[in-house]
């Protein structure tokens, strides 16, 4: 199977901040390949070298089997891109918008409608409506309608479900993970760490630099240490307390609880009467499964550290 | 007190800091002195004038280098015969020609009177206003010397005064072409400069570069709408003029509809160039209206004659579209004339509309930086 | 520390009507003082229109709200000054520095010179942001402009503040780091009435409330709406129970 994406070195710098650094990883066919970090990461900045809007400063980006650079007049005709804002015309309607991204790419919407009708059908009642009067979440389906609508080999989505709502969020990944069906690549970019169990494989991003490159659940499975899950009657005296503790390594709020990595890897008595001290009641711990920001979380913190 | 001054402070800072802002506070002003100061000036100095002299006696002479001399007129030619002044007047360079009639010298002292005509290039009403003045004037002095050498002075030059081109001097010859050029040259670069950055600062120009579009099809593509519709202007403008002011074209409208053709080709592809340098629509608009408009109006010729103006301002005027453009449009409006005569300047166009459209094309960029 | 005995705010069937549509539909709640109030629903739901009147931008269609102590109908500007407000989309300007940002939102709130020189020094001390005090805005990263914006928003010791959608983009550390601020805040009384997508965030709130279609449909702390919908997570909470609007 060919690589449908091949990264090797690639490295970018806009004045004086180094955006990208030695990113290398690979991408294949029909998979969907989530690249995970938060604003100033570099995911934005990569995906447009891959759509070969930017050029890289150093190293080689294959895409499609073409350099890039190069090649860019062929692959534009065969990748799909949808950018982080909004990226449709606004005084245009739905349809008018999708016709045109048709004409452009020398199709038509007949052609590839059974392509895009899951996604399109939910905002076909709106046809006539102006694309700029649509809510988040359908500008997003119209988006991802226009990027499709030349079956492209290769889909890259910056950010698509950011200011989302969670029920939209969750309708777009199932649209996507529909979309490999058809063997098309998916890359797709998102803040949002739930969504990272939704890719098939995961690369974590921080500062420029490519964290972690695995699947979901290697994620999860990589952390180095016993997780355990402290929750208390107060939530803030809880994670101060925790801090002070000797034995804590790390202690993070998740929701309701606090995550905590122990020295020792496991739980001493002293944990409790130190909360007791502390003021604390209801103090309950348990040890549980580390999710993939607990991971993030670690591979972070270990990368300040660096 | 102190939230208002706080604020008040916040301003400045955001003035200092911004140097457009600076630029429109003491950049704009100072040139506009600069400007009106020099090029306007309402004094007319070295105006062409042509000779046609009947006569060629000794009182001709003396009062041809009388006008001369006075350094308000600057001799361009002497004319053989009457069929030449047309041509002279449509040639541009003489804006009076003044006619001797035969025997000016004899008649003058044996029947007290002679004639000679004044002719002024009525398409500058301004203009030919102030230097028949002058001329009239010139004579009046040379007048009282010669009537000084005569006890009976009974003796006097009446010179008649005619305009060529626009004879009721309608102001409205002068403002219409003018208000054509500057009108063609600010809309046309204006929208196209802020259509295309508009993509950019919206997000739709990645898609647009991503997409199989050639640069040059989406610059084409933004620029034949506003083409067609910018005809559509010139057309109404004309028919408006000559509804309202009566003003008809004298020369071949199909030349005068192919010329701004042209015009219109090189202000949209301005505003492509415009667009290429542009990182928003903000700098385009601010490009657009403050980078052209002054210039246009102030040294295209359009209010203020060149020829008054100081060399500095003449030569910068010579790389100024609208310059040419309105020399074209007021020799076929209202002097009537054919290519024969504007063809330098279409030519110029030509080649300045195939350098802005071969430097858009090279400068848009098909990446994002 | 909540303060169930002191109501900061108080909404009494509040409806908000922009012609024939109604963004908010009968609205009634409390908050409490030193409370961390969650407000989430989806796009178009009503959540930035309900704040809006609370933070005496708007002026409600009809009903009673009271804002610490200030009847937003009547007095909307009064409310401006008991109040700090922070959102995602603006903040602080970029072309000034930390310092002149710090003094110019000071002086707005009327604080005396001695007073802000002596907070700006605890609050950069605080951040840690000692080196950062002359640079641009816009040289700072996003989550160290997210923080500053908080502490200038309570920088007059607001009753209330006003948080929108605070930590979009922001990385995962940073976004606790902003939440143990909004405890500590939360701590000393201030109440924070924040709204986010984030939805772990929402277990951080003392209570949430659900906002759908212009009407709240649930509200209570996140323990007991889990429990009532039975669920794990307020997330799906939210799944079961806001739909998102079709325009």
């Amino acid at each position: 199977m060919q690589k449908v994406i091949e990264s090797l070195a690639i490295g970018k710098k806009f004045a004086d901040t180094q955006a990208l650094r030695d990113i290398t990883f690979t991408v294949n066919e029909s998979e969907i390949f989530g690249f995970i970090g938060p604003d100033g990461a570099g995911k934005t900045t990569l995906f447009r070298i891959i759509a070969t809007l930017l050029r890289p400063d150093e190293g080689e980006m294959r895409v499609l089997g073409l350099d890039s650079g190069k090649g860019f007049k062929e692959l534009r005709k065969n990748i799909g891109y949808m950018p982080g804002r909004f990226s449709l015309y606004q005084d245009l309607t739905v349809e008018e918008n999708l016709n045109f991204y048709a004409t452009v790419f020398g199709t038509s919407v007949k052609e590839n409608y059974d392509l895009i009708s899951d996604i399109y059908s939910h905002i076909e009642p709106f046809k006539n409506r102006l694309a700029g009067k649509l809510s988040g979440g359908m500008k997003q389906k119209l988006a991802l309608s226009c990027a499709l609508i030349h079956k492209p080999r290769l889909l890259i989505l910056d950010e698509p479900t950011t200011g989302v709502d969670a029920v939209s969020r969750s309708e777009f990944w199932t649209m996507l993970a529909k979309l490999r069906q058809h063997n098309i690549t998916i890359l797709v970019s998102t803040p949002y760490m739930d969504e990272a169990l939704r890719c098939d494989r995961v690369a974590l991003i921080q500062n420029g630099k490519i964290l972690s490159v695995e699947t979901p659940q290697q994620v999860k499975a990589g952390f180095s240490r016993k997780l355990f899950m402290v929750k208390a009657s107060e939530k803030f005296k809880l994670i101060t307390a925790l801090r002070k503790y000797p034995e804590t390594l790390t202690a993070y709020a998740f929701g309701d609880s606090v995550h905590v990595t122990l020295s020792e890897d496991r739980v001493n008595e002293s944990l409790f009467a130190f909360l007791h001290e502390s003021g604390l009641n209801n103090v309950k711990v348990e040890e549980t499964q580390a999710g993939i920001e607990d991971r993030f979380l670690e591979l972070m913190q270990k990368g300040k550290d660096e | 007190m102190k939230r208002f001054l706080g604020f008040v402070r916040k301003e400045f800072l955001h003035i200092f800091r911004d140097y457009r802002t600076l630029f429109i506070i003491f950049g704009i002003p100072v040139a506009q002195i600069l400007i009106f100061g020099f090029a306007i000036s309402t004094d007319v100095k070295n105006a062409g004038i042509a000779f046609l002299d009947l006569s060629k006696d000794e009182t001709t002479q003396k009062l041809t280098d009388k006008i001369i001399s006075s350094g308000f007129f600057r001799r361009t030619e002497n004319l053989a015969g009457y069929n030449e002044i047309e041509d002279v007047f449509r040639k541009g360079k003489t804006k009076e020609v003044i006619i001797f009639e035969k025997d000016f010298g004899n008649k003058l002292l044996k029947e007290g009177k002679a004639s000679m005509s004044i002719l002024a290039d009525g398409s500058e009403p301004n203009t030919a206003t102030l230097i028949t003045n002058y001329t009239m004037a010139i004579i009046g002095d040379f007048n009282k010397e010669i009537q000084g050498d005569q006890i009976n002075n009974t003796l006097l030059i009446q010179p008649e005064v005619k305009m060529f081109y626009n004879p009721e001097l309608k102001s409205q010859h002068m403002f219409v072409p003018g208000v054509i050029t500057m009108i063609l040259i600010l809309i046309c670069a204006l929208m196209t400069s802020v259509t295309i950055t508009r993509e950019k600062e919206f997000g739709t120009m990645e898609v647009l570069l991503v997409s199989p579009l050639k640069p040059i099809q989406i610059i084409l593509g933004k620029v034949v709408p506003y083409f067609l519709l910018s005809f559509i202007n010139v057309v109404l403008i004309l028919v408006l003029s000559w509804l309202v002011f009566g003003l008809s074209v004298k020369g071949s409208i199909i030349l005068l509809l192919a010329e701004s053709m042209l015009y219109i080709m090189l202000s949209l592809s301005v505003g492509i160039l415009i667009s290429t340098v542009s990182g928003n629509m903000q700098q385009a608009i601010f490009i657009s209206l403050v980078g052209m408009m002054l210039p246009t109006i102030l040294l295209s010729g359009f209010i203020y004659p060149l020829e008054n103006m100081p060399v500095v301002y003449q030569v910068i005027s010579y790389i100024l579209p609208p310059r040419y453009f309105i020399t074209i449009i007021k020799s076929i409006m209202i002097k009537g004339t054919g290519f024969m005569y504007v063809w330098k300047e279409t030519l110029t166009l030509i080649a300045m509309t195939t350098m802005f459209i071969v430097l858009s094309v090279k400068k848009f960029k098909i990446r994002l930086e | 520390m909540k303060d169930e005995n002191n109501t900061v705010i108080s909404v009494r069937h509040l409806f908000k009507k922009f012609g024939n549509f109604i963004a908010n539909d009968d609205l009634s709640f409390e908050v409490y003082k030193g409370e961390i109030f969650g407000f989430l629903g989806a796009n178009g739901a009503g959540k930035t229109t309900a704040i809006r009147i609370l933070s005496g931008l708007s002026s409600p269609t009809s009903g009673e709200v009271i804002v610490a102590g200030i009847n937003a109908s009547e007095k909307p500007e009064q409310i401006k000054k008991q109040i700090g407000y922070m959102s995602q989309k603006f903040s602080l300007y970029e072309d000034l520095t930390v310092k002149e940002n710090i003094m110019l939102y000071g002086g707005i709130y009327g604080l005396k010179k001695a007073l802000i020189k002596e907070r700006t020094d605890n609050l950069l001390a605080k951040l840690n942001f000692m080196e950062y005090g002359n640079k641009l805005i816009s040289d700072l990263p996003l989550g160290l402009r997210q923080k500053l914006a908080f502490s200038i928003a309570i920088f007059h010791e607001p009753k209330i503040v006003f948080l929108d959608e605070p930590t979009g983009g922001v990385d995962p550390i940073t976004r606790r780091q902003f939440w143990e601020m909004i405890y500590e805040t939360a701590s000393v009384g201030i109440t924070v009435f924040v709204t986010t997508h984030y939805m772990d965030e929402a277990e951080y709130c003392d209570r949430i409330s659900i906002m759908s279609e212009g009407r709240i449909v649930a509200l209570d702390t996140p323990e007991n709406l889990k429990k009532q919908y039975n669920t794990d997570s307020v997330e799906e909470v939210f799944i079961k129970i806001a739909r998102p609007v079709n325009d």
